[in-house]
Order: C-alpha cells, then sequence, then structure tokens
C-alpha cells in the first residue's frame, strides 16, 4: 500500500514538475454547470460527477459520436454461439494513474460494484450468472439467458457511467463514497488541487495509450493535448458570461439560452453543441391518485399541450430545439413517432371529449412548479394555461427544486402534500431505449416517483431486455411507444440542445454524449 | 470592565442555544430532503430510506438535535452531507475570503464615510450636502448585485483595469491579492458608505451647535480640527453602534457578493449548503455568523469607552 501511495505521488509530481517545468504549457480553464462536490461517478448521478469520472477514468465500451457502441479498453470482445458467454479482452498497455497495470480483476469489481446501484447495471446483473476473470486481461460474463442490452449497458454515457477503477478502491461498499482518485483515464486528477465550491484541477496523463482509432465521441483515441484543465466554479451565469468575454475563462458549459445572443455578438468567442442529441422535457403523472390515476385523463393532457409553446417559452430561439414526438430522441436508433402524431397539437376539443368520457370530476392537477432552474420555471405556467384551457383545474405551486425533489416522492394524495404532476427534463442519452428510461419502469412500488403499475409495458420492457436482434428491437419499442398511448407514464414535451461557448482560441471539441475535454487545444 | 466582558460573554450561551434550536428546527420544518437530493433522478423511495437512515435522519428530531448538541460541546460540528469534509474544515477553508472581503469593505467604508457625512454635516444645505444625501439614498436603493455588474461592465470589461471573478489567497501575493478584493469591496461598501454616511451627518449636525464647538472655534481653533476633533468624537457613540450593526447587513451582501464575483467564501458555501439542504453545514455557519455577530455588539459597547468617557462598566 506504502509503494502504491509513493509511487501515485510520484506520479502527481511529475506531472505538476512536467507542467510547472514545460515551456508554454497549456491550460484549459472551464467554467462547468456546476461545482464538483462528489467525485464518486457510481454513488451519484450527478451530472457534473459524471464529466469528472470521464476526465480521469476510461471505460470498457464508449458510444461514438453516432451514439454507436465502439471497443474502449476493451480490444477484441466475442459472444458465444448461444449469446450466453461474453469474453472481453483488454487492450495492451493499460494502467492506473499510480502506475499499476489495469487487469480484468480490477474491471470484474468495478462492474460489480456499479452493477449494485445502477438501474441498468442491476438489470444486467440480474441476468448475470457468473462474472469473472479467468486471467489478467480477460473478462468473462456468463448469463442465465440472453440480454439484449448487453454492449450498450457497459457503454452506458449519461448517469451514472460503468467506470473502471482499481480493484481496492471498486471492493468499496457501494452505499459508501470512494476516498482514492485513481483511475486510467487521460486525466489525473489534482486532489490537494481540489477546492469544492472554488475549483477542480486535472492533469494530463501523460502514461496514457490512447486507442490508434481518431477520437469520436466518448470513443476512440482520447488525446489529452492539453497540460492542465481547471474547473472553475462561477456560480452567477452573468459573470460566467462576463469571464469569458473578458478572456479569463476559455469555456462556459453550459451558458443560458437567453444569455447566447450576448455571447454570439463578441467576435472573439464562438458557439457549440457537443452534445447533439440534447436534452428531452417531460411532464411526469403521479398514477396513483386523481385525476391521474385514470390514464384517459392523462391521455387527455397530451391533446392539450403543444410542444412549440413549451419550447419557446424556456429556449426562445427555434435554432436550439426540435419539437419531437418521438418517445425516445429524436436522431437515436429507436426515434419514431408512431402513435403519438396527432398528440401535442393542442387540440382542446379532443382533450375535453376525452375528460368527459373519462368523467373527469374537477379534482385540481397540483403541478409542481421548479422556480430556481431556469430551463424548468417557465414550463410550468404555459402548462397551466393550456391545461386550463381544455377544462382542467389546476393548482400551480411554486417551490424550488431541492423542495420538489423531495416532495415527488411523496405518495400522499395532491391536497395532503403530495402532488399530481411536474415537469423535468432529460439527457437524451438517458432514454435511449425502453430499458434505459426510468419514466417507463412500470413496475408500481418498485417504479420511480409516479408509481405507474403495468403488466403490459414490464412485459414489454422485459422481452426488449431480453431480444438481440436490433430490427426486432426497433419493433418492440414501437410497441412500447404505442402502449404509453393507453397508458402514459409520462410525456415528451420537445428536445433542445445545449450550446457551449468558448474563445476561438480553443480547438478541437469533440460532439459527443457526455463532455469530453479531450482532444482539445489551447492555441 | 473584565467582569462586564465576562458576564456578557456568559449571556451569550444562552443565545447560541436559542439559536441553535431555532437553526435546527427551522431546517427540520422547511421542505427538502437531503436525501432526495443526493439520491438524484433514477433512485426509488426504497434507495432514498437508505440514504436517509445512514445519514441518521430517519431518527426521532429530538435525538437528532441532542446527537449534535452533544456532539457541538465535544468541538465535532459534523461532516457535510455532500462534501467529503468535516464541517470544521469547511469554514476553515472558507473563512480567509470572507474575513478579508468584510475587514477590506469596513475599512473602505468608514474611509470614505465618515468625511462625506462630516462634510455634508459642514455643508448643510448646500449641494455638496445634497449630492452626498443623493448618493446615500441611492446606495439604499440599488440593489448589491447591480452595483457589481455596474462596476465590472466599467473596471473589468470596459477599462480592462481588473479582472471580473475569482479571490487569490494573500498568501499567493499580495498584489493579486489586492486587484481582485477591490472590485467585490467597492460594491460591498456602498449600501454600508450610504448608511454610514447618513449616520455621521446627522451626528455631526447634532453636536455643532454645542457650546464646547462654538468655544473651540473662539479659540481660533481649525476647523478642520473643530470638526475631526472635537464635533466628530462627540457624535462618535452612534456611528460606530451604525457601523457594529451594519456588520449584519455586511453578512447579507457578503452572500451576494460572492456569487457575483466568484468569491469562494462562506457566503458562497451558505448558498451552496441551502440548495443542497446540507444540514450540518448550514447549522454551523448560521451558528458562526450568530457567534460573531454577538462578538461584533460586545465590541461596540466596549468601544463606547474610548469616545465617551463618562460610559462605564
Amino acid at each position: 500500500m506504502a509503494s502504491r501511495s509513493l509511487r501515485m505521488m510520484a506520479l502527481v509530481v511529475a506531472a505538476a514538475l512536467a507542467f510547472c517545468g514545460a515551456a508554454g504549457a497549456k491550460t484549459l480553464r472551464a467554467s462547468m454547470h456546476s461545482d464538483l462536490k462528489i467525485v464518486d461517478p457510481i454513488w451519484t448521478t450527478a451530472l457534473i460527477t459524471v464529466n469528472h469520472g470521464y476526465m480521469i477514468y476510461d471505460t470498457l465500451f464508449a458510444l461514438d459520436a453516432k451514439l454507436a457502441v465502439q471497443p474502449q479498453m476493451v480490444d477484441r470482445y466475442e459472444t458465444s454461439a448461444d449469446k450466453l458467454t461474453w469474453t472481453f479482452t483488454l487492450r495492451d498497455g493499460l494502467e492506473w494513474h499510480d502506475g499499476a497495470r489495469v487487469t480484468a480483476e480490477d474491471c470484474v469489481a468495478s462492474l460489480k460494484r456499479w452493477g449494485a446501484r445502477d438501474a441498468m447495471g442491476q438489470k444486467l446483473m440480474s441476468f448475470v450468472a457468473e462474472l469473472g476473470a479467468p486471467d489478467a486481461k480477460t473478462i468473462r460474463m456468463t448469463l442465465k439467458e440472453p440480454y439484449g442490452l448487453v454492449l450498450q449497458t457497459l457503454a452506458k454515457p449519461g448517469a451514472s457511467v460503468p467506470f473502471m477503477m482499481p480493484k481496492r478502491i471498486a471492493e468499496t461498499d457501494p452505499q459508501k463514497q470512494i476516498t482514492e482518485y485513481v483511475g486510467s483515464g487521460p486525466f489525473i486528477f489534482k486532489a490537494d488541487e481540489w477546492r469544492p465550491g472554488e475549483k477542480a484541477v486535472y492533469l494530463k496523463n501523460a502514461k496514457y495509450k490512447p486507442r490508434s482509432e481518431p477520437a469520436s465521441g466518448l470513443a476512440g483515441g482520447k488525446v489529452a493535448k492539453v497540460d492542465r484543465v481547471e474547473w472553475i466554479w462561477i456560480a452567477d451565469a452573468q459573470t460566467q458570461v462576463n469571464a469569458l468575454i473578458n478572456g479569463e475563462i476559455d469555456f462556459i458549459e453550459a451558458p443560458p439560452h437567453d444569455l447566447l445572443p450576448l455571447l454570439a455578438e463578441d467576435k472573439n468567442i464562438e458557439l457549440f453543441v457537443f452534445g447533439k442529441s440534447g436534452r428531452q422535457n417531460a411532464l411526469r403523472f403521479n398514477t396513483l391518485h386523481k385525476p391521474f390515476d385514470n390514464a384517459k385523463i392523462r391521455l387527455a393532457v397530451a391533446y392539450a399541450l403543444n410542444q412549440k409553446d413549451l419550447l419557446d417559452a424556456v429556449i426562445g430561439t427555434p435554432r436550439w430545439y426540435v419539437e419531437c414526438k418521438s418517445l425516445f430522441p429524436c436522431g437515436s436508433p429507436l426515434q419514431s413517432t408512431t402513435g403519438w402524431d396527432d398528440k401535442f397539437t393542442s387540440d382542446f376539443a379532443k382533450a375535453r371529449a376525452l375528460l368527459q368520457e373519462a368523467g373527469y370530476d374537477g379534482s385540481p392537477v397540483v403541478l409542481m412548479q421548479s422556480t430556481d432552474i431556469a430551463s424548468l420555471s417557465n414550463l410550468a405556467p404555459v402548462t397551466k394555461s393550456l391545461l386550463e384551457k381544455a377544462g382542467f383545474k389546476v393548482d400551480l405551486q411554486a417551490m424550488d427544486w431541492q423542495t420538489l425533489v423531495t416532495r415527488r416522492t411523496k405518495k400522499d394524495p395532491p391536497n395532503a402534500g403530495g402532488w399530481s404532476t411536474f415537469l423535468t427534463s432529460w439527457a437524451s442519452v438517458d432514454i435511449l431505449d425502453p430499458v434505459a428510461a426510468s419514466f417507463l419502469n412500470a413496475s408500481c412500488e418498485k417504479a420511480t416517483f409516479g408509481w405507474p403499475c403495468d403488466a403490459e409495458m414490464e412485459k414489454l420492457r422485459d422481452s426488449f431486455a431480453k431480444e438481440t436482434d436490433p430490427a426486432k428491437q426497433k419493433a418492440i419499442a414501437e410497441a412500447v411507444q404505442l402502449r404509453l398511448v393507453d397508458y402514459p407514464t409520462h410525456l415528451m414535451l420537445g428536445q433542445y440542445v445545449q450550446p457551449q461557448a468558448f474563445r476561438k482560441n480553443v480547438v478541437g471539441l469533440l460532439e459527443a454524449p457526455s463532455l469530453a475535454l479531450w482532444n482539445i487545444e489551447v492555441k | 470592565m473584565l467582569g462586564y466582558i465576562l458576564r456578557r460573554l456568559i449571556a451569550t450561551l444562552p443565545v447560541m442555544l436559542i439559536v441553535a434550536v431555532l437553526v435546527f428546527l427551522m431546517l427540520r420544518l422547511t421542505p427538502g430532503d437531503p436525501a432526495a437530493i443526493i439520491a438524484g433522478d433514477n433512485a426509488n423511495n426504497e434507495q432514498i430510506a437508505l440514504i436517509r437512515n445512514r445519514l441518521g435522519l430517519d431518527e426521532p428530531i429530538f435525538t437528532q438535535f441532542f446527537i449534535w448538541i452533544a456532539n457541538i460541546l465535544r468541538g465535532d460540528f459534523g461532516e457535510s452531507f455532500f462534501f467529503k469534509k468535516t464541517v470544521a474544515e469547511l469554514i476553515a477553508s472558507r473563512l480567509e475570503p470572507t474575513l478579508a472581503l468584510s475587514l477590506a469593505t469596513i475599512i473602505l467604508a468608514v474611509a470614505i464615510a465618515v468625511p462625506l457625512g462630516v462634510l455634508a454635516a459642514y455643508k448643510h444645505g448646500t449641494l455638496i450636502d445634497k449630492v452626498v444625501m443623493g448618493f446615500s439614498v441611492l446606495g439604499f436603493s440599488v440593489p448589491v448585485f447591480v452595483i457589481g455588474y455596474l462596476l465590472i461592465y466599467l473596471f473589468a470589461i470596459k477599462l480592462n483595469w481588473l479582472p471580473v471573478q475569482g479571490y487569490q489567497r494573500i498568501a499567493d501575493g499580495v498584489g493579486g491579492f489586492l486587484q481582485r478584493l477591490i472590485l467585490p469591496a467597492l460594491t460591498l461598501s456602498v449600501i454600508y458608505v450610504a448608511l454610514i454616511a447618513r449616520m455621521t451627518r446627522t451626528s455631526v449636525l447634532d453636536v455643532m451647535n454645542e457650546d464646547y464647538i462654538r468655544t473651540a472655534r473662539a479659540k481660533g481653533q481649525v476647523e478642520i480640527k473643530v470638526l475631526f476633533k472635537h464635533a466628530l468624537k462627540n457624535a462618535a457613540v452612534p456611528i460606530v453602534t451604525v457601523i457594529g450593526l451594519g456588520v449584519a447587513l455586511l453578512i447579507g451582501g457578503v452572500v451576494v457578493t460572492e456569487s457575483v464575483f466568484t468569491i469562494p467564501g462562506l457566503g458562497r458555501l451558505t448558498v451552496d449548503a441551502v440548495l443542497a439542504r446540507d444540514y450540518p453545514t448550514i447549522q454551523a455557519v448560521i451558528l458562526l455568523f450568530s457567534l460573531v455577530y454577538v462578538l461584533i455588539n460586545l465590541a461596540v459597547d466596549l468601544a463606547y469607552t474610548l469616545f465617551d468617557p463618562r460610559i462605564r462598566y
């Protein structure tokens, strides 16, 4: 242990000295969307921690710019004819930041810890009969029955990514946070310079061996082209913009849409969208209580709303949004509008007819409005107005996001501290299929807040998970989308992208499902 | 005097206990559950309950309170729910920026406001008086963040004299430290200047017609001496009181100013902790702010004896 710590310290010191000594050492100063508070990407689903994960850890597989699965730490893999045994062989030359070799045992331990926390990981593990490391470079996964999402699960971006860690760290109780931050990724976390509320620092991992393919999305050769990356936490959006204009930072990860015109006017600044798939706005129903315990009343909401009004209210210009009636994100392989073409048209007559047919008794819809998240706040009043035009009685209740997050877990009736509906958004990469999209989980008590309960939906999700033929998977996904018409768990309210702003001396930004800071140069 | 200080310090204890009870209760009664925040979007109620259990939030509220108080008495303020650090470490790491900003603001404010207030009193009824009082009204009325943005626009973006944001610790260089402190201190001092200048003007005006001022003038004292040696010293008690009371104003202003200028101090820590419902951190920071406020009031009371020999404790 002592020698490992010494090796790690020597590596960080060497990297730091190399940085200090190198003439013209390049630093990328990025203002991120949030402060880095938690540095265990398996323990939390916070997006900032996922970004941190991609800096210092690597993954077995990754999605490229076209959202196709590509091997990353894995050199080659094979599946047995019965599709029950998967064998993955690691690439040569993989090393942890402390200098130790990456072994299959490390990866097995990492997968087990992640599989204990992540919903998709849990699903995969429920199919796994045995997961082991027959030798230092080989991971063998034996399944109880064929599972169609093995690679998609191992390559999943978004919340809770299966990052690989050394075995001693990966054996940490999944319910506790790790205390050592050693990865094998293109950057090394400089823990001694990490000041929560101020900044996080990463140094280039000079010993990282990138793949030979060009970088594409989160896959391909991850070449760190700057010596140091500083994530500077600037809480105030206007100050972020001022600091970028003044050249104090090089990059803003998530400037608010209303400040984009100001940035676009500056000749030294460019806007770029790294995540073309963007985010999908969603309206979630509480299916336990009136009025949304009735599927027809939930469907009436789909007829009452229209995506344009809602997107105009929060994003403004159509340059950054797209009306998309597909359950799975537009631009993704499972995109389809089957069953939903006539919805989201603000057809109030149809909505009123449905309400009458369903016997709507005027129970108020308790709509929770999050007031402190700019991209969500304006959705609620527009939703209220459209629902009222369709004949709903709406009780709009304003609160901060953290209060909403707490209240949405309450199963009490809406008039006793519970709720009927709220608005949120998902990263498109988190809802690429029926298993990944947790709002489709209709397993009653085990489902997330809203607690939909539909055996048919669960049967379809299971068959999707077991299906290994992509064409048949697509057909099942369409069946899920059709089932959503009969049993709406939530509604999709359009897709938008979050542009990034950077100074023009920063080049090489990658289109990727999550933020990728390798391949970037500061000229 | 020593006995008085001791009595005041002992009286601090029940005050702090009341603050502790209030802050603890208010946090528990405020909607929002740290466990649900930590659990994230994909968690079900079972997973949230597990986190709540680990944080000790499923214990009865009285048990939680007594555990917290017992730990404080042992000098343990607990561990932040979100940062993997003890609250004491967190506060220690954020103390310097806030102290620097507060001290710079007070020094700047007193240095500007007292002469302005004296000048306004001396030129009572003239244009100078009206300008100073107009500035005071403006200083009170314009929100701190607006002043901050205006100063950033002028001094950082247009003139490029000072940086937009950030903080440099004094150990990393005095030049950079001062360069980054000027704009936030100036921003925060505006409201403080307005307050002190107004009070100084009124207090000095009150004493300007006193016999000893007339006597001093009759003895041929130069006007500046009359104003600053005789008038100001006798008018000092209410001014010092306002400076002390203004610390509460300063604490509120620090929260906003630190956000606008990206200063990693206690103000930002408070905002982050409140948004995340990080109970141990919020509780400790509020207790610290309360203690500082109580001690400053004590210091103000003691300062009276310096200006008015009739006051004895």
